[in-house]
C-alpha cells in the first residue's frame, strides 16, 4: 500500500498542499486532479521519492520511503511529461535502456509485442527524432505494456497527445494493472475515461478523495 | 532474469550482494554503452572539443613565433590549458540534455545508487573527450618541438590527468545543472580544482626537459586521480539529486 501522512509540498518558497493524507490500496486506481500549479506533478516527484516533501512523509507497506531498500524503486514505474526519449535511440534501444535502468532484460520479441499493443510496432528500428508527438508518448507508455510491470505506477499526464485508440489501450493497461493488485496515481487535466476500476479522485484544491 | 532473482530470493545476504553487484555493473554499463553510442550518432558534436584542442593547440607556435626553445619552454602549460578548456567546453552538456528530456530522473529512480550513474557518465566522457586529446598528444611534439621523452611524459600526464579533469567536470555540470549561467559557473567552479593537475601534468614534462625524473609528479598525478575516483562521483551523485529536486 502507497499511503501519504499529512503531506506539505513547497516550490521555491511557495507552499503548494498541506496536510494532505492519501492511502492507495493495491488494485486502485488514483486520479490526482486540480487546477494548474496545484501540485500535481510535486506530488507525483514527492510520492517516486524524486523531491522531498516540505512536511509529513510517504509510506510504502507501512515504511517510510526514506528508509525503504533500494530494492523499493525496483516495485516503481514513473513515467513523467517529459517523455526521457533520446532524438537520436531507435523506439528499441530507449525501451531497453528503460527496462535496463530497473535491472531488467526484454527480447525483441516482448519489445515488439508491447510496442504492437500501442500500434506502433513497425516502429521498433525507428529514430526517435522521427516520430510524432502521439507516438513519443505511445513509447513512452510502452513501458506499461512489458512483461513483469512494476507494481506502482506513477504517471504524469499519460493521457496528452493520445488519440481515442491510444486512450483506449491506457485504459485497458490501467483495467489490467489493477486486477492484478497493482497500484495507480495519475494525473490528468482531462476527464480520466477508466470504467473498471472506477478510479478514486483526489482533488488538490480540496484535499476531498471522492470516488 | 535478476528479475526472477530478485522476486524469489532464496539465499543469504551474500547471494543478494553478489546480486546487487551484478545490477550495479549493468546499470554502468547500460549508461556508458547508450552515452557512447548516442556519440556516435552525434559525430560532429563529439569532434568538436578535440578540434579546439588541435586548433589552440596550433595557434600558438603561429602567435608566439617559430623559435623552437620557446616553444619547448612553453608546451607542457599550453598543452593543459588546451586540454582542460576542451574539457570544459564538452563538460557541460554532460547532464543538461538528460535532464531537458527526463532520462536524468529515471536513472536517478534506479534501485541502484546515483553514484553509479555519476561514474558510467564521468568513464563515457573521458572516453569520448579526455582518451582522443591523449591520442592526439603527439601533435603537440610537432607543434612545439618536443623530444621524444617530454613528449612521453607528456602522454602520461594527460593518461592520468584527463580522467580527473572528466570527474571533476562532471561534478561541476552536476553542481551547476538548471542553473542561469551553468557554464560560466561550471568553469568558475572547476578551474580551480584542476590547478593540482596542471601544476604536476605541466611539471613532469618540464621535469623530463631538464633531465630529471618524472616519477614523483606521476605519483602525485595517481593520487590525485585515485582520490578523484574515489571522491567525486558521490559528491556528483549528491549535487545530481539535490539539482533534480
Amino acid at each position: 500500500m502507497l499511503a501519504a501522512a499529512a503531506l506539505g509540498g513547497q516550490r521555491g518558497e511557495r507552499l503548494l498542499f498541506d496536510g494532505l493524507d492519501l492511502q492507495v490500496q493495491p488494485g486502485q486506481v488514483v486520479w490526482l486532479r486540480g487546477r494548474n500549479g496545484r501540485g500535481k506533478t510535486s506530488l507525483l516527484r514527492i510520492m517516486a521519492g524524486l523531491s522531498s516533501p516540505a512536511k509529513g512523509a510517504v509510506l510504502c507497506g507501512g515504511v517510510a520511503l526514506n528508509k525503504q531498500s533500494a530494492d523499493w524503486r525496483r516495485r516503481l514505474l514513473y513515467v513523467a511529461h517529459a517523455s526521457a526519449l533520446k532524438e537520436d535511440l531507435t523506439v528499441s534501444e530507449c525501451l531497453n535502456f528503460s527496462a535496463a535502468l530497473q535491472g531488467r532484460r526484454h527480447s525483441p520479441e516482448e519489445i515488439h509485442t508491447a510496442l504492437s499493443r500501442w500500434g506502433i510496432g513497425g516502429l521498433r528500428q525507428a529514430p526517435v527524432r522521427t516520430l510524432s508527438q502521439g507516438q513519443r508518448r505511445r513509447t513512452a507508455l510502452a513501458r506499461l505494456a512489458l512483461p513483469h510491470p512494476a507494481s506502482i505506477w506513477l504517471l504524469d499526464e499519460p493521457f496528452d497527445a493520445l488519440d481515442n485508440e491510444g486512450v483506449q489501450t491506457l485504459c485497458d493497461l490501467l483495467t489490467q494493472q489493477s486486477r492484478r493488485g497493482g497500484t495507480v496515481l495519475l494525473t490528468s487535466h482531462q476527464t480520466v475515461p477508466l470504467r473498471d476500476p472506477v478510479p478514486l479522485t483526489l482533488d488538490l484544491d480540496s484535499h476531498a478523495i471522492a470516488s | 532474469m535478476l528479475l526472477v532473482h530478485f522476486a524469489h530470493p532464496p539465499w543469504g545476504a551474500a547471494a543478494v550482494y553478489r546480486c546487487l553487484g551484478a545490477l550495479m555493473r549493468a546499470l554502468f554499463l547500460a549508461v556508458l554503452l547508450r552515452d557512447l553510442r548516442l556519440a556516435a550518432r552525434r559525430r560532429i558534436d563529439a569532434l568538436l572539443p578535440l578540434v579546439f584542442f588541435v586548433v589552440a593547440l596550433s595557434l600558438f607556435p603561429l602567435g608566439v613565433g617559430p623559435e623552437p626553445e620557446t616553444l619547448r619552454h612553453i608546451a607542457p602549460g599550453v598543452v593543459w590549458v588546451c586540454a582542460l578548456l576542451a574539457t570544459m567546453l564538452s563538460v557541460q552538456q554532460l547532464y543538461s540534455g538528460d535532464q531537458s528530456d527526463g532520462s536524468l530522473e529515471q536513472m536517478l529512480l534506479a534501485p541502484q545508487p546515483a553514484i553509479v550513474v555519476a561514474g558510467a557518465k564521468s568513464t563515457a566522457h573521458w572516453l569520448l573527450n579526455g582518451a582522443p586529446l591523449v591520442v592526439v598528444a603527439p601533435l603537440a611534439g610537432v607543434f612545439f618541438d618536443l623530444s621524444g621523452s617530454a613528449l612521453a611524459s607528456l602522454i602520461m600526464g594527460l593518461l592520468l590527468g584527463t580522467p580527473v579533469l572528466s570527474l571533476l567536470g562532471g561534478l561541476g555540470a552536476a553542481l551547476t545543472l538548471g542553473l542561469r549561467s551553468a557554464g560560466m559557473l561550471l568553469i568558475l567552479i572547476v578551474l580551480p580544482l584542476t590547478m593540482p593537475v596542471l601544476i604536476f601534468g605541466a611539471g613532469a614534462v618540464s621535469a623530463v626537459e631538464s633531465g630529471q625524473s618524472a616519477a614523483g609528479h606521476y605519483s602525485l598525478l595517481g593520487a590525485l586521480l585515485l582520490g578523484t575516483l574515489l571522491g567525486a562521483p558521490l559528491a556528483t551523485a549528491a549535487a545530481l539529486r539535490i539539482s533534480s529536486e
